[in-house]
């Protein structure tokens, strides 16, 4: 393994990739806590704390007890079970140990268990059979690549708060297009190649 | 809770993709063709369905405290049987929806649907929920399907009709490849949803015109 690897498994997961515009994973949330730029950068902090640590947890569970054992099959429930406490307990430790980071965070961990880019993530590690250092890589990077595009999306929002707009694309619609716009605009890194 | 009401709520005025605004995700990920939108919306209603009615007959023994873990097991149970069936018997539907499949654990609308229905009514209602809810998910679906498809790829079907080609309906070279793209999901998406908002806004101002006019 090389550094040149981990580089392009990062470069993918941030902008080529990215879990929000290019594979629709985490829309939830993404639409949910994007109001106001404070928001959507504590849940992206979050996001990228729970993802970097759910990859990280997963893969030895996944390569040295389910795969010996043959419960390939249990994958998706282990995963969310493994998510569902990760959460928990995550929040548990950070109300003692460091008040001061779990009230940044506070609201948006609890939502972070049903976003599918953490499920998804996991998913994704195990399929791509990538090994701990790339699970752990393209987790941390998948969630920094949700950061860059939930705080662009929710600075575009401020601005639209003021701005008028069709009756009928009141709210959300009119999110949704310019959601639709800033995925137009990661496009254009589609063809991004650094080692190709 | 009359059934009625339940098919109107469940299609229309609690439709969980246009008014609840759950599991887009998916909505906007595997709409490209009519084929796999049926099938994801397929899965997801007898997945909602079925969690339902466990999850309702179970609703008294289940501790409120640890109520979102038990509805999150009981769900993903169902969504590896699933998974496992269309591995086993629609392959190429299972490669074409990939990981969209064991994400139907996270969709919020079967979570949220335990939560809000099933875990307050009983067995009959909450099995009764889940079709109408997974019906009108999966109109939205097929709506959502038919437009990308026909705007991106100018052909109806693919999947299904034609030898799993589809009907071309506007001759090759002249579609907009970007409706297949993420940026056409989150267009069509706009569109279906301020479509289902102007209808649903109307009707109640004609009441309240009624309702003037009677005063």
């Amino acid at each position: 393994m090389e550094w040149k690897d981990l580089f392009t498994i990062a470069l993918g997961a941030v902008l080529v990739n990215n879990f929000i515009v290019a594979q629709f994973l985490g829309i939830c949330p993404f639409m949910g806590v994007s109001k106001k730029i404070e928001t959507a950068s504590g849940m992206g902090l979050a996001v990228i704390f729970v993802m970097g640590l759910a990859s990280a947890i997963c893969w030895p569970i996944n390569t040295f007890i389910l795969m010996p054992l043959g419960l390939g099959f249990m994958q998706t429930v282990t995963y969310i079970l493994v998510i569902a406490s990760l959460v928990q307990f995550i929040e548990m430790f950070l109300k003692k140990a460091m008040p001061s980071l779990y009230e940044a965070l506070g609201v948006y961990l609890p939502l972070i268990t049903t976003n599918c880019a953490v499920l998804g993530v996991v998913l994704q590690n195990t399929q791509n059979s990538y090994n701990f250092i790339e699970s752990v890589v393209y987790g941390v990077t998948g969630g920094i690549g949700f950061l860059l595009v939930i705080v662009i999306f929710a600075s575009i929002r401020e601005r639209m708060e003021f701005s008028e707009c069709p009756k009928a694309f009141e709210g959300f619609p009119i999110a949704l297009m310019s959601a639709g716009l800033v995925a137009l605009a990661f496009m254009g890194f589609s063809g991004l190649k650094v080692f190709g | 809770m009359n059934v009625k009401n339940q098919l109107r709520d469940g299609l229309f005025f609690q439709n969980p993709v246009t008014v609840q605004l759950l599991g887009m995700c998916s909505v906007m990920a595997i709409t490209t063709t009519l084929f796999n939108g049926l099938g994801m919306g397929v899965s997801v209603l007898v997945i909602l369905t079925l969690a339902n009615i466990i999850i309702s007959i179970l609703r008294k023994i289940i501790p409120n405290n640890i109520r979102i873990a038990c509805f999150i097991v009981v769900i993903a149970g169902f969504v590896t049987i699933v998974d496992l069936c269309l591995q086993a018997f629609l392959p190429d539907l299972s490669s074409s929806l990939g990981l969209f499949i064991p994400l139907i654990v996270v969709n919020c609308i079967i979570l949220g649907r335990a939560e809000a229905f099933a875990y307050k009514n009983g067995p009959a209602a909450s099995a009764l929920d889940g079709i109408f809810q997974g019906l009108g998910y999966t109109m939205v679906l097929v709506i959502m399907c038919v437009v990308r498809e026909l705007l991106g790829n100018g052909t109806f079907g693919g999947g299904l009709l034609n030898g799993g080609e589809g009907i071309r309906i506007i001759p090759e070279g002249i579609p907009a490849l970007g409706m297949i793209l993420p940026v056409g999901g989150f267009l069509t998406l706009a569109c279906v949803i301020a479509a289902m908002q102007y209808i649903l806004n109307k009707p109640k101002k004609d009441e309240k015109k009624t309702e003037e006019v009677a005063k």
